[in-house]
């Protein structure tokens, strides 16, 4: 089980790092193997510095990330290197993940360098032919060939091959649809679907509402670092809490259903600002409303987020950084 | 009529050949129209919407009119299209965050453009404070430099700029992709406003995103691979699509209000030729469930009831 407890990421931002930005704040959740979760939030609102941590590529403020009960951030070489046997991503831009003056054959071979050396010429063709076909890919379609030649789809599908090589059991997806066609990302997301059942854990971070209503057993609603809103995806869904949900899903374009008549452009624009006139949920459970954040002390009295039904946990609809609810 | 585009082909030069990127395109933009037009990456979307506006040095006239209200725009002559740009045809770019000169204030950038057209600033100065207003923004913008502004308002402000001669088309192309799913409601729902308005006559918005097409175009085109596959009504490109192409595009769109629980959609197979060589006949051809013998031959783009054109041997 992937947990995470308390997370927190503060960026120093400005000249000289004189001002911080805290990207990610309080953040706790489970992975579990053999499940998606998805983490969805717009531009900002800190899904890939939680991907990124996990992964290791930053470092963690505040809390710990444990995979199996062993805390991530205190790994070094060796432990290090079985982390990400077990722990792998993929990234929105496939083209970025490979060199464009070497074949794609590259991304294998390193992998081979550093984890399968004592690995045979043919033991190794054979273990890379079943890890492609894993992915719906024939080695002949794609291998020996440049970047550039391959569509952005097989570009995809290859490195999550590639990531599955390993032993892998978590899976930290970064927007790995947002750059497919839309004839080709349902094809990616079917493939998640597939390895879910397989048992791979992966965490789904997305924009896209859609997306993660199709593919995800668990859904996670993020909003200035905060998660205002988690639970199954059913019940967020279907049945969403914070204003912030709501707002989001009353935005999202759908196919069989126009959104209502319009109001004024000008108000529109400054929807934001208006979200909090309904009562909050979590104040009906913790009257005082959480406590300040990073104020350890207080933490345990107050938590982030509240059930309010079976799996289904909210949080204030306040501001961290407005006044009080 | 607003718009009339016949038989229009653009290619793009490169080393290895002429790309066909719009091969023999043609269809009308009727005056308060909003057309939207979709297809994947690659298929010419947004090549249609450029050689509207702006044939660049990559690119080639290779046949075909244009008219808009009645007068044939000059589109293989960018020096000649001056006269019409701006005024009569305009473009909400693809990236408006990098759209506006970083070293000029906005008003100061406003008034070179409209001087440029020979009309006096001070005399629009007035309906711009409006429409800014409009939009969310107040006038102390124009003092500012565009690094001053958020995305979204830098998004708001093109769009205002591009609309204040209120142009007979404005072409906005894929204007909501880089936004965040409220700014995008926001976005399109002020085309819809400018357009009841009169800010502009008619407009083409391109997007490979459908499901804002449905929202608020009148009606939708899909291509495919340099050609039109369908033109409808919105409403019945939805309930009643005709080519096989429109149809598993829909049906692959994954949805918000849909439980979706073990089923699955179903991806299109295959890739887009290239347009390179592209192959004779159909090009959906390779991925179409339904293809046969005559599917070597090119199906016409003809219309088989009021507003819905088709090209497939199998709807017609």
């Amino acid at each position: 089980m992937l947990t995470l407890d308390r997370v927190g990421k503060t960026y120093k931002v400005g000249l000289f790092g004189g001002k911080e930005l805290r990207a990610v704040r309080d953040v706790s959740f489970d992975l579990h193997e053999g499940e998606v979760v998805s983490l969805i939030g717009e531009s900002g609102s800190g899904k890939s510095t939680i991907g990124k941590m996990i992964l290791r590529l930053l470092a963690v403020n505040d809390g710990t990330i444990t995979v199996d009960g062993v805390d991530v951030a205190g790994l070094k070489g060796a432990a290090l290197k079985d982390y990400y046997r077990r722990v792998q991503g993929v990234f929105q831009d496939p083209f970025s993940s490979c060199n464009p003056i070497f074949k794609v054959d590259h991304l294998f071979n390193v992998l081979r360098d550093v984890y399968f050396r004592d690995l045979g010429g043919g033991a190794w063709q054979e273990k890379q032919a079943a890890s492609l076909a894993t992915v719906n890919l024939e080695p002949g379609q794609v291998l020996h060939k440049y970047p550039h030649q391959l569509s952005g789809g097989q570009v995809q599908r290859l490195l999550i091959a590639r990531a599955l090589m390993l032993d892998t059991r978590y899976l930290v997806a970064d927007e790995i649809i947002s750059m497919l066609d839309a004839s080709t990302r349902i094809d990616v997301l079917n493939l998640l679907g597939d390895l879910k059942a397989k048992g791979l854990g992966i965490l789904f971070i997305t924009h896209d509402l859609s997306l993660g209503n199709y593919i995800s057993e668990r859904t996670l609603i993020l909003r200035r670092g905060r998660v205002v809103e988690m639970g199954p995806t059913a019940l967020v869904f279907g049945n969403p809490l914070h204003p912030y949900t709501k707002a989001l899903l009353a935005a999202v374009p759908q196919l069989h259903d126009r959104w209502g008549t319009k109001g004024e452009v000008a108000a529109m624009w400054s929807a934001g600002a208006k979200l909090f006139e309904e009562p909050c949920p979590y104040h009906a459970v913790v009257p005082a409303g959480p406590a300040a954040a990073g104020s350890a002390a207080a933490a345990g009295i107050a938590p982030a987020l509240v059930e309010i039904e079976p799996g289904h946990l909210v949080g204030c609809r306040r501001d961290p950084d407005s006044g009080p609810c | 009529m607003s718009l009339q585009v016949t038989d229009l082909r653009v290619y793009y030069r490169t080393l290895a050949g002429d790309v066909k990127a719009l091969d023999g395109v043609s269809f009308e933009v009727a005056d308060g129209e909003i057309m939207g037009l979709a297809g994947e990456s690659g298929c010419g979307k947004s090549t249609l919407g450029n050689s509207l506006v702006r044939i660049d040095g990559r690119m080639k006239h290779v046949g075909g009119r244009v008219v808009l209200d009645g007068v044939e725009l000059p589109i293989s002559d960018s020096d000649a299209m001056d006269e019409f740009r701006f005024n009569s045809i305009s473009i909400v770019p693809q990236y408006a965050m990098s759209a506006m000169n970083p070293t000029r204030k906005i008003g100061t950038m406003v008034a070179d453009l409209v001087e440029a057209r020979h009309r006096r600033f001070a005399d629009l100065r007035e309906e711009l404070e409006r429409r800014l207003v409009l939009v969310g923004l107040t006038s102390e913008v124009l003092d500012r430099y565009p690094i001053e502004l958020s995305g979204g308002m830098k998004q708001r402000m093109v769009m205002v700029i591009s609309t204040l001669l209120n142009p007979s088309l404005l072409i906005a192309d894929e204007i909501t992709s880089a936004l965040d799913v409220t700014s995008q409601k926001a976005v399109a729902q002020t085309l819809v406003e400018f357009r009841d308005r009169a800010f502009v006559d008619s407009m083409i918005v391109v997007t490979h995103d459908v499901s804002i097409l449905y929202q608020i175009a009148d009606t939708l085109t899909v291509m495919y691979a340099g050609k039109l596959a369908e033109k409808a009504p919105t409403d019945t490109m939805m309930q009643v699509p005709l080519h096989p192409y429109t149809r598993l595009l829909i049906s692959s769109l994954p949805e918000v209000g849909v439980r979706y629980e073990e089923e699955r959609l179903q991806g299109i197979p295959g890739s887009p030729p290239s347009l390179l060589n592209p192959p004779a006949g159909c090009r959906f051809r390779d991925r179409c469930p339904l293809a046969f013998e005559k599917c070597v031959e090119e199906p016409p783009f003809v219309e088989v009831s009021p507003g819905h054109a088709v090209a497939c041997w199998k709807a017609t």
